[in-house]
C-alpha cells in the first residue's frame, strides 16, 4: 500500500495549506467527500481479496480517521484564527469611565443608632422611642426636677408657644431622652430593659453645640441591679463599639436630679500627639451621666422604689460618633453638605451587625 | 466655684499635695475644670544681683549690666529704666520660658554686645500688669528660687487657684468650708475650728425689723455697728477676692464677699444713715421701681420678696441690694444683714428680673440657715477687727426655719444599690464627718445640706465619700437563657429597611434640624402659632417643621451654591402637625435635583424626572411589604406640581406616598434651581399583614410556553395609561398574566389632543396551549373592554 502513504503526505499538505473554511471544504470534498480520494480507495475494498482487504482495511479507516481529525483541528484553528482577528478590531479604550452608578450614604447618626442598638440587643435592651414635643410633666417633674430646680434653668429649654389664654405650663422640646424613661415604665411596667434613641433640644449653638442633637439613654430596671451591674454593662459596651478589648470606665460622683447615686462616666484614653485614642493609655475622657433611678422618679412612672431599683445612663449619639470615627465638627452634622455626607457616611449595605463585626475599618 | 489652695487651708489642716487634693475634689464630685498654679509657670526664675551697670556704647537707653547668678556673673544687656547697680532682680537664663512675652530666652547680641539672659517685669512673667520696670525685691539671695522668695515674702502672688463645677444638689460647696469638709470626710486631713464668739452689743440696734412674708423670709438678722471707717480692704483681704475673680470694692463689701466664698453666706450691709425708719420685710406689689446695685433700674412685679424703708424698696432680698441705701467709702455708720431667704422665691425673682447674682444663685440653691445668727457674728467681729467701731444688739425678726429631718441609714443598702462592699462603721464614720448625727440607724441631715431629701441621699454619701472610682463591674445576668430574642418593633424595622433601601438606590442621607423658618414652614402648611417656639434660638430655626421637604430644599439650596447641581437628599424622621406631644408623625422623604449623573462618554446623561422618583417610591414600598396593587391619585398638596405628581393610595383616603415635581413656585421661594423631584412616604400607613410568617405562597409555575401580543390604542390625551391597563387586563383575569405600556405618542399624525398608547400583554395558559382561535377571542375581548373604558380605538 505504498500509494497510501503519498496520499497522506499530499491531503495533509492540503489541509494545512487551506487558506480559509472554503478551500478546507474543497479539500475535504476532494479526500472525505464522496466521490474523493479517500472514498474511493475505500469502494475499492470490494474488489479485493479477503487477504487483501484484511491489511488495507484498517489502514484506509486509520486515514480516513486522520483526515477528519486534521480538517477538524484546521476547521477550529481558521475559526480561532478569523475570532482572532475580529476581537483584534474591536479593542476598546478601557480607561474611559464607567457609566456612573449612584451611591447613596446612611448618615453616620443612623449608622451609630444602629450600631448602639445591636450592642444592647444582645443584652435584651430593646428600643423604645417618645415624642420629641414633651409635656413639662415628662420632660421635667417627673424627672425629680420640679419647677424651681436650677437645673431646669441650666438645661436651656426650647418652649413651645402657647396660645393666648391657654394657661397650662408650655409644652417644651425635650432637653433629653429620659422622658421616655418615664413613659416607657408607665407602660410597661418593671422589670425593664430599654434604650431609648433619639432627638433632643437645647437651646445653644457654637463651636461645640447644636440646638438639636442626639441622645441614647439606657434603663434597666430588676430587683437586684446595682452600679457595679451598669459599670459591666458600659464597659461591655465600650469595648464592642470601639473594637477595643477591655476599654476601662473611670465612675465619678455626680449628681442629676433623676438618679442617685449619680455619677459621670469616663472612658479610657491617650492623647498622642494631639490625637484622641480610646481604649488605651491612663487619660480619661468624660463620656456619659448615670446612675441609679431615684426612687421618686420610680414612683411617678408607677413603679414601686421598695420592690425595684435600676440604673440608667444618657450618652451623646453624635458625641460618640465623632469619638469613633474621627468627625470634628458637630455642626457639619446637620448641614448636609454633600461632600461630608459622601465622605463619613456609610454603605447602605453595610448593615452593624455584632457576629460580622460591628463596623467596617 | 474659684479658690485658692490657702484659703482652702484657712479651713483644712493637711498635709496632702496639690494633686491629692485635685484627685479627691473630682471624685467627690465637686469636678475640677480648672487649676492655676503660678509657681508651675515660675519655677525658673531665680534671683540676681546687679553688680555693675554701665551705658551700651551704641544705644543710649539700654545698658550692659553685670548680674551676679546661682550660676556666676552673667552679662545682661537691659533697657528697663530702673536698671542699675546694687539692686537685687528676677533673672531669667539663657532656656527660661519667659510667659508674659511668650519667649523663651536664649543667649544673643543686641547691638553687638553679648546678652546672656533678661532681668524680667512683673508683667513678663504674667504676675501683674506693671511694667515700668524691671522688679527690685527688697530682699532675696542670688541664686535664690524666686517662687520660694515670693513663698515667703508675698504668698499671694503663688497661691494656687482651683476651680471646681458644681452641681445644683451641692450649695454648702459654695462656700470654702463645705469644700474642706468634704475634703475631710475623705482624710484628706481635718477641719480647723474657726469659731469666733459672740459680740455683745453695747446699745440697742436703732434700726427695727418686721417680717410680713415669713414664707420668702423666714428669719433676718440684722445689727448696726457705728464709727466704722471704710476705704480700701487690707491686702490679704484684697488678694483674696482679686485671686477668685472678684472686683475689691472698699473694706465693708469685701467683708460681705469673703463670707459669701468662704461660708456660702451672702450678707447685705445697708448704710445705716441712709436707712429711713425701720425696715420691712415683704411682698411686691408691682409696679415699684429700685436702682440696684449694679446701677440698673428694675420695675418689680409682684410677689417679689423686697426690704423696704420709709422711702420705699431698698433692697431685693436674697437677689440684690439697691444703690440709694448702699454702702460707700463714706459709710460710718453700718446695717448688717443676715437673712435666710427661700430659694424658690429667689429663683423666681432673679430669673424675672434677669439678675444673676452671687447672692442669688447661693440663696436659690439654699444657704444653711443655722449659720445665719452665727454669720452676723463673724462679719461684725471682722467688721470690727477692720473697720472699728462700736456693735449694737442684735434684732431678729422671724424664726428659723424648721430644716429638721432624719433618714434611716440601711447599710446593706449601699451594698445592694452601688454594689460596693463598704463596712457599717465606715459608712456610720463617712456620715458623722460630713456633719450628719446619728442616733441609732437614724441619721439627722446637717443644715447645710438641703440636698439631702430620703435615704438614697444616704447612700449617695456614702458611697461618694468611698469614692465610686473604685467600683468594680460585675456582669448583668440575661433576661433569659439562651440566644437573645429580636427586639425592633416592625415599625422600627421598617424605618430601617425603608433609610437603607433609599440609600441604596442612590440618595444621601441627610439629618437636618427638627425646626425650620416661618416661611419656609408656611409653604409646607405649618409655620402656624401651634408650631412655633417661644424662645428660639434664631429666627431661621423658629417653627417646628410640617414636613421634611422644606430642610431638604434647604440643603439643596446650600449645595447648589457650593456648585453641585445634581444630587439626591434624603431624611427619614419625625415632622410636626401641631404643639402637643401626640402630634408628631414620622416620613421618609427623598428629593431627586439636575441630572442623572455629570456628562459622560457613552451618552447616559439626562435630566431627572418624574418617573424617577416614581421608580424610587415603588422599590422602598415594595422593600417594606406595601401591597403591590395600589392606585395613583392626583390632588396632593399644592407644594407638587398639579400636573406632574401621584399619591399611591389604598382607596382615597389611605396615601401611602407622594412623588411628583416640586411645584416651580415653591422651588423660587426656597432658592433651588429646579427642576426638582420628590418622594415623601409615610411609613406607618402602610398595612402590616394580618398573619404575618415567614411562609411563602407556593410558587405556581407552568409548563406551557406563554403568549405575547401587541396592540396599540389611540385614545384622547388625558387618558391615563393606568385605566388602560386595568382594563386590558381585567379582560380575562385567569389568562393574562400581566400588561405592560410600551410606547407612547402624542399627536402627530393622529391629530390634537390625541395620542397613541402600545401594550404588551403577556397571557399564559395554564392546562393545554392555546389555540389561534382562543388567542383571537381574547384579543377582541381586550380590544373591547379597552375602547369601552377609554373611549379609544385600536390603531390600524
Amino acid at each position: 500500500m505504498d500509494g497510501l502513504d503519498a496520499l497522506r503526505a499530499k491531503v495533509m499538505d492540503a489541509i494545512s495549506g487551506a487558506s480559509d473554511e472554503a478551500a478546507l471544504e474543497d479539500v475535504r470534498v476532494s479526500t472525505v467527500g464522496k466521490k474523493g480520494e479517500v472514498s474511493l480507495k475505500m469502494r475499492e475494498m470490494g474488489k479485493m481479496s479477503p487477504e487483501e482487504r484484511q491489511e488495507a482495511g484498517p489502514a484506509l479507516n486509520a486515514l480516513k480517521n486522520e483526515v477528519n481529525s486534521a480538517l477538524a483541528a484546521k476547521k477550529e484553528a481558521l475559526a480561532d484564527a478569523a475570532l482572532n482577528e475580529r476581537l483584534q478590531s474591536e479593542w476598546l479604550d478601557v480607561t474611559l469611565p464607567a457609566r456612573t452608578r449612584p451611591m447613596g450614604t446612611i448618615h453616620p447618626i443612623s449608622q451609630v443608632w444602629e450600631e448602639v442598638t445591636a450592642i444592647f440587643a444582645d443584652l435584651g435592651f430593646s428600643v423604645a422611642e417618645g415624642p420629641q414635643i414633651e409635656t413639662d410633666w415628662y420632660n421635667f417633674d417627673a424627672l425629680n426636677i420640679p419647677g424651681h430646680h436650677p437645673a431646669r434653668a441650666e438645661m436651656d429649654t426650647f418652649y413651645m408657644k402657647r396660645a393666648e389664654g391657654d394657661n397650662r405650663p408650655p409644652n417644651v422640646l425635650r432637653t433629653h431622652t429620659s422622658p421616655v424613661q418615664i413613659r416607657s415604665m408607665e407602660a410597661l411596667g418593671a422589670p425593664l430593659r430599654i434604650i431609648c434613641p433619639g432627638r433632643v433640644y437645647r437651646a445653644d449653638y457654637d463651636q461645640t453645640h447644636t440646638p438639636m442633637f442626639h441622645q441614647i439613654e439606657g434603663l434597666a430596671i430588676d430587683k437586684d441591679i446595682s452600679m457595679a451591674n451598669l459599670k459591666w454593662v458600659l464597659e461591655e459596651f465600650f469595648s464592642i463599639f470601639f473594637g477595643i478589648e477591655g476599654i476601662k470606665t473611670r465612675f465619678r460622683a455626680s449628681h442629676f436630679p433623676f438618679t442617685e447615686p449619680s455619677a459621670e462616666v469616663d472612658v479610657q484614653c491617650s492623647w498622642v500627639d494631639g490625637q484622641l485614642r480610646i481604649g488605651e493609655g491612663d487619660g480619661w475622657m468624660e463620656i456619659l451621666g448615670s446612675g441609679m433611678v431615684h426612687p421618686k422618679v420610680l414612683q411617678a412612672a408607677n413603679v414601686d422604689p421598695y420592690e425595684y431599683q435600676g440604673f440608667a445612663f444618657g450618652m451623646g449619639i453624635d458625641r460618640i460618633a465623632m469619638l469613633k470615627y474621627g468627625i470634628p465638627d458637630l455642626r457639619a452634622f446637620f448641614d448636609s453638605d454633600l461632600r461630608w455626607l459622601r465622605h463619613y457616611g456609610f454603605a447602605a449595605l453595610d448593615q452593624p451587625a455584632i457576629h460580622a463585626g460591628l463596623s467596617r475599618t | 466655684m474659684k479658690f485658692t489652695l490657702s484659703w482652702l487651708k484657712d479651713h483644712l489642716e493637711t498635709e496632702s499635695s496639690l494633686e491629692e487634693i485635685l484627685y479627691a475634689l473630682t471624685d467627690l464630685g465637686l469636678e475640677v475644670e480648672g487649676v492655676e498654679n503660678p509657681t508651675e509657670r515660675l519655677s525658673a526664675f531665680t534671683i540676681g544681683y546687679v553688680n555693675s551697670a554701665e551705658k551700651h556704647p551704641d544705644a543710649d537707653k539700654l545698658r550692659v549690666c553685670q548680674v551676679q547668678t546661682d550660676e556666676g556673673e552673667l552679662q545682661i544687656i537691659c533697657g528697663a529704666p530702673n536698671a542699675r547697680e546694687g539692686i537685687t532682680v528676677v533673672v531669667a537664663k539663657p532656656g527660661t520660658y519667659v510667659p508674659g512675652i511668650d519667649t523663651t530666652i536664649g543667649v544673643g547680641k543686641i547691638r553687638g554686645v553679648e546678652s546672656y539672659g533678661m532681668m524680667c517685669s512683673e508683667r513678663e512673667m504674667e504676675m501683674s500688669d506693671e511694667h515700668d520696670g524691671i522688679i527690685e525685691l527688697p530682699s532675696g539671695e542670688v541664686g535664690q528660687s524666686f517662687t520660694d522668695w515670693l513663698a515667703e515674702n508675698d504668698p499671694s502672688k503663688v497661691d494656687t487657684v482651683i476651680e471646681i463645677a458644681i452641681t445644683p444638689n451641692r450649695p454648702d460647696a459654695l462656700g470654702v468650708r463645705g469644700i474642706a469638709r468634704d475634703l475631710a470626710a475623705r482624710g484628706l486631713g481635718t477641719l480647723k475650728p474657726r469659731d469666733t464668739d459672740p459680740i455683745k452689743g453695747t446699745f440697742p440696734c436703732p434700726i427695727n425689723v418686721t417680717i410680713d412674708a415669713p414664707d420668702a423670709c423666714p428669719v433676718f438678722y440684722g445689727r448696726v455697728i457705728r464709727g466704722v471707717k471704710n476705704g480700701p480692704s487690707p491686702q490679704w483681704l484684697q488678694d483674696a477676692l482679686k485671686a477668685i475673680g472678684l472686683r475689691p470694692i472698699s473694706t465693708l463689701v469685701d467683708i460681705t464677699n469673703f463670707f459669701t466664698y468662704d461660708r456660702n453666706r451672702p450678707l447685705h450691709v445697708f448704710d445705716a444713715d441712709k436707712v429711713h425708719g425701720n425696715l420691712r420685710v415683704h411682698l411686691s406689689e408691682g409696679g415699684e421701681k429700685i436702682l440696684a446695685l449694679d446701677d440698673k433700674e428694675y420695675t418689680l412685679d409682684d410677689g417679689m420678696c423686697v426690704i423696704s424703708d420709709d422711702n420705699g424698696v431698698e433692697s431685693l432680698g436674697g437677689v440684690m441690694g439697691g444703690a440709694a441705701s448702699g454702702c460707700t467709702e463714706d459709710t460710718t455708720n453700718v446695717f448688717v444683714e443676715a437673712a435666710f431667704f427661700d430659694p424658690i422665691r429667689t429663683a423666681f425673682t432673679g430669673r424675672k428680673l434677669k439678675i444673676n447674682s452671687d447672692a442669688r444663685y447661693r440663696f436659690e440653691r439654699g444657704i444653711d440657715p443655722e449659720w445665719t445668727p452665727v454669720g452676723i457674728e463673724h462679719a461684725t467681729r471682722m467688721i470690727l477687727d477692720l473697720c472699728g467701731g462700736e456693735a449694737s444688739d442684735v434684732v431678729v425678726a422671724g424664726e428659723m426655719p424648721d430644716h429638721s429631718r432624719a433618714y434611716k441609714l440601711d447599710t446593706d443598702r449601699v451594698q445592694s444599690l452601688v454594689g460596693m462592699e463598704i463596712p457599717d462603721a465606715t459608712q456610720r464614720e463617712t456620715l458623722k464627718k460630713l456633719g450628719f448625727v446619728m442616733d441609732g440607724d437614724m441619721a439627722s441631715v446637717p443644715s447645710w445640706r438641703p440636698d439631702v431629701q430620703g435615704e438614697a441621699d444616704l447612700v449617695e454619701e456614702v458611697a461618694r465619700i468611698a469614692s465610686l472610682t473604685k467600683l468594680e463591674g460585675r456582669p448583668m445576668t440575661r433576661v433569659q437563657p439562651g440566644i437573645p430574642k429580636p427586639v425592633l418593633t416592625p415599625m422600627q424595622r421598617r424605618e430601617q429597611i425603608a433609610r437603607r433601601t433609599i440609600a441604596a438606590l442612590g440618595y444621601n442621607e441627610c439629618v437636618t434640624y427638627s425646626f425650620i423658618d416661618q416661611a419656609s414652614a408656611a409653604l409646607f402648611d405649618g409655620g402656624t402659632d401651634a408650631t412655633r417656639l417661644e424662645n428660639p434660638i434664631s429666627s431661621d430655626l423658629s417653627h417646628m417643621r410640617p414636613a421634611l421637604l422644606p430642610g431638604l430644599l434647604q440643603a439643596a439650596a446650600r449645595n447648589q451654591a457650593r456648585g453641585y447641581a445634581d444630587m439626591a437628599l434624603f431624611e427619614v424622621g419625625p415632622a410636626f402637625h401641631g404643639g402637643e406631644p401626640q402630634e408628631q408623625h414620622h416620613l421618609a422623604t427623598g428629593l431627586l435635583i439636575g441630572h442623572t449623573g455629570p456628562k459622560d462618554v457613552h451618552g447616559a446623561r439626562r435630566a431627572v424626572d418624574v418617573y424617577d422618583v416614581k421608580a424610587d417610591v415603588e422599590a422602598v414600598l415594595n422593600a417594606i411589604g406595601a401591597p403591590a396593587k395600589a392606585q395613583i391619585l392626583r390632588g396632593a398638596n399644592d407644594w407638587w406640581h398639579p400636573g406632574r405628581h401621584g399619591k399611591i393610595c389604598l382607596g382615597p383616603k389611605k396615601v401611602l406616598a407622594v412623588f411628583g415635581e416640586i411645584h416651580p413656585k415653591i422651588l423660587k421661594a426656597m432658592d433651588v434651581k429646579g427642576p426638582a423631584m420628590g418622594f415623601t412616604i409615610w411609613p406607618a400607613e402602610i398595612p402590616f399583614p394580618k398573619n404575618a410568617t415567614a411562609t411563602r405562597p407556593a410558587l405556581a409555575m407552568r409548563d406551557l410556553q406563554a403568549v405575547e401580543r401587541d396592540f396599540a390604542f389611540v385614545v384622547d390625551a388625558d387618558v391615563e395609561a393606568l385605566t388602560l391597563v386595568n382594563a386590558a387586563a381585567g379582560s380575562d383575569k385567569a389568562l393574562i398574566e400581566n400588561v405592560r405600556v410600551f410606547d407612547e405618542f402624542i399627536g402627530g399624525a393622529l391629530g390634537e389632543g390625541r395620542k397613541s398608547l402600545a401594550i404588551t400583554v403577556r397571557m399564559q395558559p395554564v392546562d393545554k396551549t392555546l389555540t389561534d382561535e382562543e388567542i383571537e377571542a381574547v384579543s377582541s375581548k381586550i380590544v373591547e373592554k379597552v375602547t369601552k373604558a377609554t373611549g379609544g380605538t385600536l390603531r390600524g
